[in-house]
């Protein structure tokens, strides 16, 4: 084929009419950028990109249980220092009350000592009142009789009689005592 | 080019036209096949394999490198293109849907790829491939999903209109899905990658020409229009290749997801 003949033969192409070998390069072309990007390479990255998901989803969720975990703990540590928070109070309020009641209880027995020790001064009190008084009163007749006898220049001797004598001037004193009163 | 050369050498600017898009055998003796777009489509298509090989045959779940940027291209076309229209069935889709992003837009990057320079989009062969091949799945998933019959009448009689409406829109339907659609799915690629290899094609011949081969004081400043034009329409190119390549998939993924659901 000539150049010109060549020429002629390209410009009495028309730009809308294809070739047929044109149409079978580009069927071929065609074939196997879509065998070897479609059907083998495609799948491979769809893969990949499925398994990035996957992972990035997967290390979300790993995120979220821990968060998760960590709120329970936290939870329970709150949970455990409330409990022990109680039961401090608790136990301080049961000193208080074992405090209060020992304290009464000291009291109630303080008071009582004190009772049984002014008591027992009390009747020590009478008993040495009782025994002055007994004290006194043989010593008044005594005196009374060694007095009188020197008045009366006579001594009593007489044991009975001397007694006699006094109990009756004890009696008239105490006589005249109530009598005065 | 050859057409191009010899009008020009007459001292005339020719504007450059469809003939740009023909291509002679690559060298004196090869099969008439051999041409340099057949050459760029086969180049394309290894380059996209070697690429997509590198980023995704061992895939590591922390990327690294052109992995990310494979991964990049692999989540744009799930969540522009193919989640939208097929929700869940979108992976299963995803092979078919990632291979025609990514080839039609290597494939479309050639058009501003320095010697390259030639997008094979603006050769109707591949399109056509590719438009087809969707307009098949796209039938046999209707009536394999929705019935011979019910795929038709899902098709030509979406409910809910007046009865008469019917009578209009039952043919404009079937035509739109089965004539239309398909015809315009591979034309929008073709033309668009055409209209801008040409446009492209026109800047840079009137720089060519007023600033090389006819360098005068009056073609001057439009040479340099022409060049200035040049790389301000080189970067709407980009944007445009990306851009159909774009359309096109998300079409694809349209379609096969229409055929999948009755979604009317």
């Amino acid at each position: 084929m000539t150049l010109a003949a060549t020429v002629l033969a390209a410009e009495e192409n028309n730009p809308l009419l294809p070739h047929t070998y044109e149409l079978v390069v580009g069927g071929l072309a065609f074939l196997l950028v879509f065998l070897v990007v479609g059907k083998i390479l495609t799948p491979r990255i769809q893969k990949t990109l499925a398994e990035r998901t996957e992972a990035i989803e997967g290390g979300i969720q790993k995120a979220e249980n821990a968060q998760a975990e960590a709120q329970a703990v936290l939870q329970q540590y709150r949970d455990q220092l409330n409990e022990a928070r109680q039961e401090a109070a608790r136990l301080r309020e049961e000193a208080r009350e074992q405090g209060a009641q020992i304290k009464a209880e000291l009291r109630e027995e303080a008071q009582a000592e004190a009772r049984r020790i002014v008591e027992a001064a009390h009747a020590q009190i009478e008993a040495d009142k009782a025994q002055a008084l007994a004290q006194l009163r043989s010593e008044i007749g005594r005196l009374s009789t060694d007095l009188a006898g020197r008045i009366v220049g006579e001594s009593l001797e007489d044991e009975a009689r001397q007694r006699r004598v006094v109990d009756r001037f004890l009696e008239e004193l105490e006589g005249s005592g109530t009598a005065v009163r | 080019m050859t057409t191009l050369t010899l009008l020009a050498a007459d001292g005339e600017f020719q504007a450059p036209g469809p003939e740009i898009f023909n291509f002679p055998p690559l060298y004196s003796g090869a099969p008439v096949w051999l041409t340099k777009p057949v050459l760029l489509a086969v180049i394309g298509a290894l380059i996209i394999c070697v690429l997509a090989w590198t980023a995704f045959a061992k895939p590591k779940l922390v990327p690294r490198g052109i992995q990310n940027i494979g991964e990049y291209g692999y989540t744009f076309v799930r969540d522009q293109c193919a989640r939208p229209f097929l929700g869940k069935d979108a992976e299963r889709w995803m092979p078919l849907l990632l291979s025609l992003f990514l080839l039609i837009l290597l494939w479309n990057f050639f058009g501003v790829i320095p010697v390259l320079q030639l997008p094979v989009n603006s050769h109707i062969a591949y399109p056509i491939i590719f438009a087809v091949t969707i307009y098949v799945i796209k039938v046999y998933l209707g009536i394999k999903h929705q019935g011979g019959i019910g795929y038709f009448k899902n098709m030509m009689f979406p409910p809910g209109l007046p009865k008469g409406v019917y009578v209009l829109m039952a043919p404009l339907e079937l035509i739109s899905n089965l004539v239309l659609a398909p015809f315009t799915h591979a034309v929008r690629l073709f033309a668009n990658m055409f209209a801008g290899h040409l446009i492209l094609a026109f800047f840079a011949s009137v720089g060519f020409h007023f600033l090389f081969e006819q360098l005068t004081p009056l073609g001057a400043p439009l040479g340099v229009v022409g060049f200035l034009m040049t790389t301000l329409m080189t970067g709407f190119e980009i944007f445009i290749q990306f851009l159909q390549a774009f359309l096109f998939t998300m079409l694809a993924a349209m379609y096969i997801g229409g055929s999948l659901h009755a979604d009317h």
